[in-house]
């Protein structure tokens, strides 16, 4: 079963590059196009199902405004029990 | 009874960043640079011992963006300064974040010198193939054809003369440790990029010579072209000249896994 | 016929029509418009450009150009400048012409590239080492940076001098209409100093050593000789409503350019007022403020420094007359009504001449904010 991830785009930070957009490999991110930061920039936000929080996001964001989270997947944490 | 999964943070903000946001172009991979040196630092546990030399550029506000000590260099004296500072403070991080304008060009002598006598400070070399903060003027390392600025009608070999492979040419002094280039042009460059710059301050922590991390990098503003598109042109026009290897890496840091 | 003009390209296209054989720069703002230019029209004209690696080099590349007779001109903006100092030096003691422009911006150090008057003592005061004197133009409009720029190397090569146009970065930004002369054939005859290779003549040597320290001398007093020649010959400034003027304000550049708006409001209001603007700050029209002093009962002087031009109006004033300062600095811009204070207090405020305007302008300024 795959693992289930998810992001937090902090609206701070965010330019809208669309890089993220563009390195998902899930392609689960879109720029907000309805939606404006303070900044004035259409920020990314995870728009489909699908996130394995595997963080190339974050790999390639400029501004580090993306925190990925990801649920431990069942093996894990079987063997720490 | 069912219970929530764990949960892991795969990701987040260095804690070696301040909160402010940068002034760089959406899509700059100067940010991601950044961002690589503000991991590095937090992994090895340097922020409070690391005094950060900025220079002129797009840059020369990076001392807003990293959370430690820093200086502001006139252009291209970086590597002078950073010299200054860490031979009355040895046991001090001394880091340079200079562009190929301000490293290749004005401060060519500068980076030659640090690198031959030794100098144990880190450079990460920002090449963009212009001058990005003057508005897009042609820099030592704009390709052969490429328009800027100051080459409007595109860079003319007979001219203009050859772009510089930075890298390539401290590599042959013996001062110097660890010179690589890499690249920030996709996740898998620049995971190998954030290694480089790793072993970059190993090798300054180890005292062994002069440290450099040539990262080809974007400038979708000058170059007239989307952050995507920018990535790609890197691929397609840079690499062939700017090849990614390790051009000097002192023996103990060839072993060291990190 | 006039166009609208953005002033470093005014300035660069001006250079070319004079007959700019070859250009070497480096990016800096606010002046890089004018390399750009350039690196454009020269190619287009089959003449020299080259982006140098660096102010150092490109002064030094200048020199040697103007070595062999061509028409050459650098610019940059003030820490560029500092960076060429060395080698306007080595210029000044060659006795090689070269036309320089200098777009002031904030300083000192990295500063930030608003429009100042900083560099004034640097580039009056030599712009390098050693006993000499650059010829320093201060236009205050575009129009005026043009005909200056181009009558720079006609006084370059007159003198065989260094002719500096001294301009702040907002006359490089702005655009305002303007017209450029006529294209200048380049010359052909090269000066009969000029390095190109002894063909048919005897050899010539271009150096600014002069080991035996009597012929240094030699050198310095004839380089001063010239220099006199300049002071008697090439002084220039504008002269703006100084019929019954009680006050004299002076400032040269976008400062005088300022105060002239503030002037103009004043003698609206029958304030007796009027603005000398030096056009050549090197040499100084010292006489001229001399003279002002029979005719005036006080001075302001208006720079966007901390007073650097009002130490020769001191000297020329020679404490006859009480003399006040106002100055912005970091790359502020003063505006008119600030001038226009400055004017009303001085008429209708006792003046307590004070032997240091700097300091009394530095008192206003914190009572000002308190």
């Amino acid at each position: 079963m795959p693992v289930k991830g998810w992001i937090e785009v902090d609206q701070h930070y965010c330019k809208g590059c669309d890089l993220c957009v563009n390195a998902c490999p899930q392609e689960v991110i879109s720029l907000d196009m309805d939606h404006l930061t303070p900044r004035g920039y259409h920020p990314a936000y995870l728009s489909s199902e699908g996130c394995t929080g595997c963080a190339i996001c974050a790999i390639v964001c400029p501004e580090a405004a993306l925190t990925v989270y990801r649920e431990v997947p069942a093996r894990r944490v079987k063997t720490a029990a | 009874m069912v219970s929530e999964p764990p949960v892991e943070i795969v990701y987040q903000r260095p804690t070696t960043f301040t909160s402010t946001t940068t002034h760089y172009c959406p899509g700059c991979t100067h940010g991601v640079a950044h961002r690589l040196v503000a991991e590095v630092l937090e992994e090895m546990q340097l922020q409070d011992i690391t005094v950060g030399v900025a220079s002129v550029g797009c840059s020369v506000f990076a001392y807003n963006y990293f959370d430690c000590d820093f200086v502001e260099a006139a252009h291209g004296r970086a590597p002078a300064m950073a010299t200054g500072i860490k031979r009355v403070l040895p046991d001090r991080v001394v880091f340079t974040y200079q562009g190929d304008g301000d490293l290749a060009s004005i401060g060519m002598a500068e980076i030659v010198h640090a690198a031959a006598r030794g100098e144990n400070i880190t450079t990460i070399f920002i090449n963009n193939a212009n001058y990005g903060m003057t508005g897009g003027q042609m820099a030592p390392t704009t390709l052969p054809g490429q328009k800027t600025t100051s080459s409007p009608a595109g860079r003319d070999i007979e001219q203009a003369g050859f772009p510089i492979r930075t890298a390539e040419m401290l590599a042959t002094l013996d001062g110097a440790g660890y010179i690589v280039r890499r690249s920030l042009h996709d996740p898998k460059n620049i995971r190998k990029a954030k290694k480089a710059i790793r072993l970059a301050f190993e090798t300054q922590v180890r005292g062994l010579g002069f440290s450099l991390v040539e990262l080809l990098s974007t400038c979708p503003t000058n170059w007239g072209m989307n952050p995507i598109q920018a990535l790609q042109w890197i691929e397609d026009h840079m690499i062939p000249y700017y090849p990614l290897e390790d051009f000097k890496v002192a023996p103990s840091i060839e072993q060291l896994r990190v | 016929m006039k166009e609208l003009l953005k002033g470093n390209e005014a300035i660069a296209e001006a250079a070319v029509r004079a007959g700019l054989e070859a250009y070497f720069g480096y990016p800096i703002t606010p002046q890089t418009e004018l390399l750009e230019w350039l690196s454009r029209r020269l190619p287009e004209l089959g003449r020299t450009f080259l982006q140098a690696e660096s102010e150092l080099a490109a002064i030094n590349m200048v020199y040697g150009a103007a070595c062999t007779g061509a028409r050459v001109m650098t610019s940059s903006s003030s820490p560029g400048i500092s960076l060429m100092m060395e080698g306007i030096s080595y210029i000044a003691g060659t006795q090689v012409p070269v036309v320089l422009i200098d777009v002031m911006r904030g300083g000192p150090g990295l500063g930030n590239i608003a429009p100042s008057q900083g560099d004034y003592n640097q580039i009056v005061y030599g712009g390098g080492h050693g006993d000499f004197h650059p010829i320093v133009l201060a236009p205050a409009s575009i129009q005026e940076a043009i005909d200056l720029t181009v009558e720079a190397f006609e006084l370059a090569e007159k003198y065989r001098a260094i002719v500096v146009v001294l301009i702040d970065g907002s006359i490089g930004q702005m655009m305002e209409p303007a017209e450029l002369p006529a294209m200048q054939p380049l010359r052909k005859q090269k000066p009969d100093w000029a390095v190109t290779g002894a063909e048919n003549r005897e050899r010539r040597i271009l150096s600014s050593i002069y080991i035996d320290p009597e012929e240094e001398e030699k050198v310095n007093l004839e380089l001063l000789e010239v220099w006199n020649e300049i002071e008697a010959n090439e002084l220039r400034y504008k002269e703006y409503f100084m019929e019954g003027a009680e006050l004299v304000v002076v400032g040269f550049g976008t400062a005088g350019r300022v105060a002239l708006s503030a002037v103009r409001a004043a003698r609206a209001e029958g304030i007796p007022v009027g603005l000398l603007r030096p056009i050549t700050v090197s040499p100084f029209p010292v006489q001229r403020v001399k003279e002002l002093t029979e005719l005036a009962c006080g001075i302001l002087v208006v720079e966007m420094n901390s007073g650097q031009m009002l130490k020769d109006v001191q000297a020329a004033v020679g404490g006859k007359i009480p003399v006040e300062f106002y100055g912005r600095l970091g790359g502020m811009v003063p505006l008119p009504d600030e001038i226009l204070g400055e004017i009303k207090r001085l008429c209708y405020e006792p003046v307590a001449p004070s032997a240091n305007p700097r300091i009394s302008w530095m008192q206003r300024l914190d009572s000002h904010k308190n």
